[in-house]
């Protein structure tokens, strides 16, 4: 019988461990593996990737039918959405104020302080707060979220380059964790990590945000450039070693095939059972490209994604 | 792997005696290397020599071709890790497993849907890929039934799946010129398979359940009997298991060169799941991470177009996007009086917008502009999509030539450029679009006006 010597990497590098929550609320960790995703033969992966359900400060009207039929009335209260949330396997609250767009309501601090503070207390599990998308919009209600955080160790994104001082001063101040998020390529990623790490930021509270692109819209790129910066991590390079976090409930679930049930072939299946296949298939590749967290909206995703995560970790 | 000319110098007797038509060994080796010329056109080329430059010419992972004529698909053939390093260049086949425990009727039913399924994504039709017969009655004879049933009215690429080899012949005897993959050589079987196999080309696969070394070795076996096309089965079958394999069974073919390592492998994501969903998943997983053939319990469209979606997603070249020809592209029957629709020439975003067009109730004309096969705001960060291009394409292509009006529809995600473009385009009326295209047909009934 032939010998089989499994190849081995020697990386060097290793995820950067980034804990959010704590003190008396649930703690959760990402990262830390020295591998790539779930190769235990090779390395050690103590923290498996966690889910985040996506909650929205103001209701979601325009969301397709499946999601709101399967959330009903809790999208009205961000409060009881998150603890329903929370209740279906959530690990992970990603809050995201949305009423403070400038065309989605203009709210402002201190209606994100309220509903920060409401959410917090209504559930156990770390939260994530993501704003609006407009660089100064996103200076104003994170500052506030921080505030209302404080002590939590919150994540708070996205920080941009045109932002980030703003967030990271504020995360450094209240004890808060910084998403950066860049457009689907490997040194603007790096360049905001390193931007941010000169504010005085230190690696274990950075997380960054590749830009996800949903399956058949994108998914390719950003499935390639998170193995990309995931094996510069892996080859040593401390700027490209933080854990990662994809939206991909926003984006999934933002596709034509997971809204339109009318005028669409019926090689494309029925709308609930396509939308949410789309939803996990999105999960489980971006699973497979070094994903530690990931920010899904249907509940039943959460459950069979879950699943897939705890098998995969053996 | 491909060697250079001097490489492949370093074999040849290096006598310059000329009989293989070249003045030089060297300028022979050269000519091999180029693959213009086969190294057997050397007479006197020691044994060794020939083994040694046999095997480096061969792919590390051998390409291995399922079913006949036109159907056939072709598996294997993968030199990197990582799409980001060249290219995932042959897709896993999709294939349907039916077994011949359910009744005739129903299993036929099965074949005409999957046969009839067919999806369109950025133009392009995708399909199943075939079956995978399984004898789980155990009877041979209702085994080649379902078999010549199948073979009769879907000429497609099959496994056929049997321990059994007096059923794998009876089976083979009614598909064998549709080179099924025979499945499979096992510790016990191996020898009558390995001989089944040859005796109708087809290629085979080995199954070891009990770690590489037993898989290898059996291959090893199974090769020195001749067969060339095999296909592993190392018989993990849930997440981590297939995971964990897939990926020492390439790393072993790509990076140590390992032969018996060197070709496609089978999974099975419903053996190592409890229901669709998570089969599905399991699929998906194994389309990114390195399976060959992917066998599937289930069945229906909401599997499929996601699973086909994802596969082209994966083994598109990443350093060039699907494009479109730059042009006025007519869509329905436009007339003079007919929109004008402007976007950009990457196909995802062509064919989202054209779809939606060919369903509204308005022929329209879609002036698709050069960017370089990004999309609307991709290009637009890139500056390859602004008011100045969008003005000459309108030139360029002479809309006026095949319109009375003087109108463009610009998507909603650019509604920036509108007054920029209206500078441009001096004497044209410039109306922001949706943002998404679903939205175009709605839009266009109450903002067109012909
Ligand atoms: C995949 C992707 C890429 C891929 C390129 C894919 C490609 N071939 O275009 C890569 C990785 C290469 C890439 C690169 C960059 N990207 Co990019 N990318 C994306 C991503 C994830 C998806 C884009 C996509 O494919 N969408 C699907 C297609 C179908 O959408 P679409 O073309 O817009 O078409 C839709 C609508 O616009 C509408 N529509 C289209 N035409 C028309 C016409 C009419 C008349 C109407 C009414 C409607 C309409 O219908 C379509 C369906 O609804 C998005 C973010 C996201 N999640 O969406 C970022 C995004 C577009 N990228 C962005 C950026 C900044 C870049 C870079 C400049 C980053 C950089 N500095 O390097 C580079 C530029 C590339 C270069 N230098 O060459 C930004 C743009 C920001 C902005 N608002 O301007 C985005 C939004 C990400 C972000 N949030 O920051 N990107
Ligand atoms: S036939 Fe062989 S030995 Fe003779 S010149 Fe050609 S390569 Fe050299």
């Amino acid at each position: 019988m032939p010998a089989v010597e499994i190849p081995v990497e020697k990386w060097s590098g290793k995820i950067h461990e980034v804990k959010l929550g704590g003190q008396g609320r649930k703690e959760v960790v990402v990262g830390g593996e020295n591998t790539l995703p779930f190769l235990h033969f090779e390395g050690s992966v103590p923290n498996p990737p966690v889910l985040a359900i996506e909650v929205q400060d103001s209701e979601p009207r325009e969301w397709a039918e499946p999601l709101l039929q399967a959330w009903g009335d809790v999208l009205k209260d961000p409060a009881k959405w998150a603890k329903k949330a929370v209740e279906v396997g959530a690990s992970l609250i990603a809050l995201r104020l949305k009423s403070a767009h400038p065309e989605e309501g203009n709210t402002g601090a201190e209606e994100a302080k309220r509903v920060v503070s409401s959410v917090l207390e209504a559930v156990d599990v770390p939260l994530v707060v993501l704003g609006p998308e407009v660089a100064e919009k996103d200076n104003e209600v994170l500052v506030a979220a921080s505030e209302a955080g404080r002590g939590q160790r919150l994540a708070l994104g996205n920080c941009e380059e045109k932002n980030y001082r703003t967030i990271g001063a504020t995360c450094l101040a209240d004890g808060h964790v910084a998403i950066g998020k860049t457009p689907i390529e490997i040194n603007l990623a790096k360049q905001l990590n390193i931007l941010l790490s000169d504010l005085g930021m230190s690696q274990d509270s950075l997380l960054m945000d590749p830009t996800t692109g949903a399956l058949g819209y994108g998914l390719e790129y950003t499935y390639s450039v998170m193995e990309r910066l995931r094996l510069a991590a892996l080859g040593g390079d401390k700027m490209t070693s933080m854990p990662m976090i994809c939206t991909v409930g926003e984006e999934a679930w933002r596709q034509k095939e997971a809204k339109t049930s009318e005028g669409v072939p019926d090689t494309w299946g029925p709308l609930t059972e396509r939308a949410l296949r789309w939803e996990e298939i999105t999960a489980i590749s971006l699973l497979q490209s070094g994903a530690n967290i990931i920010v899904l909206r249907h509940p039943s995703t959460v459950e069979k994604v879950q699943s897939a995560i705890t098998r995969l970790m053996g | 792997m491909s060697m250079t000319g001097v490489q492949i110098y370093k074999f040849l007797p290096k006598t310059n005696c000329k009989i293989c038509g070249f003045p030089t060994c060297l300028a022979f080796a050269m000519k091999v290397a180029q693959k213009s010329i086969a190294i057997t056109e050397c007479p006197d080329l020691s044994e060794e020599s020939k083994m040694a430059l046999e095997s480096a010419a061969r792919p590390p992972i051998q390409l291995v071709t399922m079913g006949a004529d036109e159907k056939k698909i072709e598996v294997g053939g993968e030199v990197v890790m990582f799409r980001h390093e060249k290219t995932f260049h042959h897709p896993p086949g999709l294939v349907i497993r039916l077994k011949d425990s359910a009744p005739l009727e129903e299993n036929l039913k099965r074949v005409e849907t999957v046969a009839g399924y067919e999806v369109e994504r950025v133009g392009m039709m995708f399909t199943a890929d075939g079956f995978a017969i399984e004898n789980d009655s155990g009877d041979g004879a209702a085994f080649a039934k379902l078999v010549a049933a199948v073979a009769e009215t879907a000429p497609s690429p099959l496994v056929l799946m049997s321990s059994q080899p007096d059923a794998m012949k009876a089976a083979l005897e009614k598909a064998g010129t549709l080179r099924p993959l025979v499945y499979a050589a096992t510790a016990d079987n191996w020898s009558d398979m390995t001989e089944l196999a040859k005796a109708h080309g087809c290629p085979l696969a080995v199954a070891a359940g009990d770690g590489l070394e037993n898989l290898a070795g059996l291959v090893e076996q199974v090769a020195d009997k001749g067969i060339e096309n095999i296909v592993l089965d190392p018989g993990g079958r849930d997440y981590l298991s297939s995971l964990t394999q897939l990926t020492q069974i390439r790393r072993l073919a790509l990076k140590n060169n390992f032969r018996p390592m060197g070709y496609p492998v089978i999974t099975f994501p419903g053996e190592g799941t409890s229901n669709t969903e998570d089969e599905s998943m399991l699929a998906g997983q194994q389309v990114a991470k390195y399976a060959g053939i992917i066998v599937l319990d289930h069945f229906s469209p909401s599997i499929m177009y996601p699973l086909l979606t994802l596969r082209l997603n994966i083994y598109t070249d990443p350093q060039k996007p699907i494009q479109m020809q730059p042009g006025l592209y007519p869509i329905g029957n436009p007339k003079e009086d007919s929109p004008v629709c402007v976007t950009t020439n990457f196909s995802l975003t062509y064919f989202a917008v054209a779809g939606e067009l060919e369903s509204s109730a308005f022929p329209s004309w879609l002036m698709v502009c050069d960017t370089e096969g990004l999309s609307v705001l991709t290009a637009w960060a890139a500056g390859k999509f602004d008011a100045e291009r969008i003005a000459k394409a309108t030139k360029e292509f002479n809309i006026t030539g095949s319109v009375n009006h003087q109108r463009l529809v610009i998507p909603g995600h650019l509604a920036v450029l509108r007054g920029e473009l209206e500078e441009e385009l001096s004497g044209w009326d410039i109306l922001v679009g949706p943002r998404e295209a679903v939205d175009l047909g709605t839009f266009l009934k109450k903002r067109w006006k012909g």
